[in-house]
């Protein structure tokens, strides 16, 4: 017998008490679900995520469409080699910017920020999610340098977790982020900065 | 790199020796205080807590009871998806999949996610006698790894180590597998945390393989998804070419939607934040971004016996967030070591017997008792597994087991038995009893309230009074009172200590 079968057969086998006409539906599941974001309450939902967001340490910058250029220079300070997607739209890169063509994961390592947008933000965790898509680039290019400055725009932020997974594609890869990396494993003591980047900054427009 | 839980002491002798340990009692004590705050803090910030908890047990529960079902769901959308479903009867099978899949690629080296499935199975020491070096890339899990050492903690796996003792292992051990420590490494954690980023950044470069586990196998969708803090996750999950995850069967969630209410319930009772740092989903392969060939695991290896005991079962929720080993008082004086076992605290107490069987071996059958039954488990536990419930029932397990076996307790009770099944045989063994106390009357020793106590009892019983005060028997039973007084009723007012 090979191992799927034998598994599938213990698995039934140890489900003998559980009755045949039981359906997965019958077994009641009573969850809170998304909280929707009112007209009225947007301006505190986005206030929340810019807080919770700074919370974990990482740098929160709100601007207006009008003087997202002025922040965004000076989050790239000191970023001599900076990556952005081949599809970050054209008004958010700056002229020297190195373009991910499939860089090698030592080309990678050699650059010192790299900027993108976002899929969503989320305010009762101050976590931003990006699912890969246009301007977002592909998973290691938000690894592998030391600096992520990232551009989410306020009506991207939804109120908590369940908004959000109501919203994503699962078929895409995913990466949630809540401030720069961190670890408490040597005695509990939170230090911001292991491997993901160690700066992280949200530039939150609108 | 090798070291074992095999050959751990029961829990009452490995305790003892932690007890004595007052630097180890001193770092768990910080510890745990230090993340019990923080959990408190940020649980009380969720008003619909409790309505979350229930989702997540009935979500389990749901999952469980019809694991058949959505362990062949998930298998049809992982392959959809382009990955490469295995399954594992057990840890030998589960350990030649990966070893055969590393050897593919001609490998001798490994970057792994922590995982507690691969350390159940003990798949570094498979994969170095394998000659493949399996590098682990969690801060605590490298600390554990290079002192040579064991996991104490679920999440926090170093926890007995203080700051001052990873410096010494980082500039002693660093060197021998990879880029040293710098010689001036001072003992801040911000430091500790610097030299552990350059020490595997080489490694993560390099890798062609990677080793996860999954905290959580959607089967509607067949995303796999990861929650962590370093970036170590992401690295070994978006570099290499290929990537082996090796899932628990219980890991299944049913419906991409039925995420959202983990992804609030672990991170909080975990690591006591709002938000892990980081959290990385994939489904199968996606081409030109990460590993571009992807393997699954399924493993059983004991799990299919736990979901046979209907009382068991629910110890398959688990999601290992360490909630109960941070409150447990037996965990916070004992420290994990005392376990003897990769799943330490109240929910290894139960899970680690049942996943390997009780009554064959004395460590494993100490774990039931280890524990206070006090609750406080039950209180935090994100997937309101009943802890203590399940403790108790593995005490009958275990009593069920070593039933007529030929020992003292039993050769009493068997005594027992025989002299209270008959009148006559009860009233002469009251009468051997009653003169037992007249001897001992004059003992000095006084239980609280006044009655006498013995000391030690000789031979095997001592074991039994070592922690007990066993009274001097009464002179004269409550039978023979009665008898004598007809009920009270004629006994003299001034009677010594007789009924009014």
């Amino acid at each position: 017998m090979s191992a799927r079968e034998e598994i599938l057969g213990r698995v039934r086998t140890a489900l003998r008490d559980v009755p045949a006409v039981e359906t997965p539906a019958d077994v009641a599941v009573d969850r809170p679900g998304p909280r929707p974001t009112t007209r009225d309450d947007a301006a505190d939902v986005v206030e929340l995520f810019a807080e919770r967001v700074a919370d974990y340490k990482a740098t929160v910058v709100r601007c207006t469409p009008e003087d997202l250029p002025t922040h965004l220079a000076s989050a790239l300070d000191g970023v001599p080699r900076l990556l952005v997607p081949a599809d970050l739209p054209e008004d958010l890169r700056p002229a020297d910017a190195i373009l991910d063509e499939q860089l090698t994961t030592a080309e990678l390592d050699t650059v010192d920020g790299v900027l993108t947008t976002a899929a969503l933000g989320i305010a009762d965790t101050g976590t931003i999610v990006l699912d890969h898509g246009p301007g977002q680039g592909r998973r290691a290019a938000t690894l592998v340098p030391d600096r992520h400055v990232c551009v989410v725009r306020a009506d991207q932020v939804v109120a908590d977790v369940a908004s959000a997974v109501a919203r994503l594609d699962p078929a895409r890869p995913l990466t949630w982020i809540s401030g720069p990396s961190a670890t408490s494993d040597i005695e509990l003591d939170r230090v911001e900065g292991v491997h993901g980047p160690r700066t992280l900054i949200v530039l939150l427009v609108g | 790199m090798s070291a074992t839980f095999l050959g751990t002491p029961a829990f009452p002798t490995a305790a003892r020796t932690a007890l004595a340990d007052t630097q180890l009692r001193r770092n768990l004590a910080h510890a745990t205080g230090t993340i019990r705050a923080k959990r408190a803090a940020v649980v009380g910030e969720v008003d619909e807590w409790e309505r979350l908890r229930l989702a997540g047990a009935a979500l389990k529960d749901r999952t469980l009871r019809h694991l058949d079902t959505y362990l062949a769901q998930l298998e049809e959308s992982l392959t959809r998806a382009g990955a490469t479903v295995h399954w594992a009867r057990d840890a030998a099978e589960a350990n030649r999949i990966v070893v055969d899949v590393a050897r593919r690629h001609g490998t001798d080296e490994v970057v792994k996610v922590k995982s507690m499935a691969t350390q159940e199975i003990g798949l570094n020491e498979a994969l170095e006698a394998a000659g493949i070096h399996a590098w682990e890339t969690d801060l605590a899990e490298l600390i554990v790894q290079l002192g040579d050492d064991l996991p104490s903690h679920i999440l926090v796996p170093a926890i007995h180590r203080n700051r001052s003792e990873v410096r010494e292992i980082f500039l002693r051990e660093m060197g021998r597998y990879g880029k040293a420590a710098p010689r001036d490494l001072t003992d801040t954690p911000a430091e500790l945390a610097a030299a552990a980023r350059a020490h595997l950044r080489e490694k993560f470069l390099r890798a062609k393989v990677a080793v996860s586990g999954a905290n959580f196998a959607v089967a509607e969708t067949g995303t796999l998804a990861v929650v962590e803090s370093e970036g170590n996750g992401r690295m070994c999950l978006t570099l290499p070419e290929v990537l082996v995850s090796v899932v628990g069967i219980e890991k299944l969630v049913p419906t991409w939607a039925d995420l959202d209410v983990f992804l609030q319930l672990l991170p909080r009772s975990s690591t006591g934040e709002r938000m892990n740092p980081y959290t990385s989903m994939w489904t199968g392969v996606t081409p030109g971004d990460g590993p571009q060939e992807v393997h699954v695991v399924l493993l059983d290896n004991g799990r299919t016996d736990v979901l046979a005991d209907e009382v068991g079962r629910q110890a398959l929720r688990c999601i290992r967030c360490s909630a109960c080993l941070n409150v447990c008082p037996v965990y916070e004086r004992t420290g994990g070591h005392s376990y003897g076992s990769v799943y330490p605290g109240p929910i290894g107490a139960i899970l680690t017997p049942m996943l390997r069987g009780v009554g064959h071996d004395t460590q494993l059958d100490s774990l039931p008792y280890a524990s206070s039954l006090c609750g406080a488990c039950f209180e935090v536990c994100p997937v309101r597994i009943d802890i203590p419930e399940v403790l108790v029932h593995l005490r009958t397990k275990v009593v069920d087991a070593h039933r007529g076996e030929p020992k003292v307790q039993n050769l009493a009770m068997k005594a027992a038995s025989w002299a209270f099944a008959d009148a006559r045989r009860t009233a002469a063994a009251e009468r051997i009893s009653g003169a037992v106390g007249k001897v001992l009357r004059g003992t000095k020793r006084r239980a609280p309230g006044g009655r006498g106590v013995l000391g030690a009892l000789p031979g095997p019983a001592a074991a039994w009074s070592d922690a007990r005060d066993v009274p001097v028997p009464a002179q004269e039973s409550f039978r023979a009172w009665w008898a004598r007084t007809d009920g009270g009723r004629t006994e003299q007012q001034n009677g010594n200590g007789g009924a009014k």
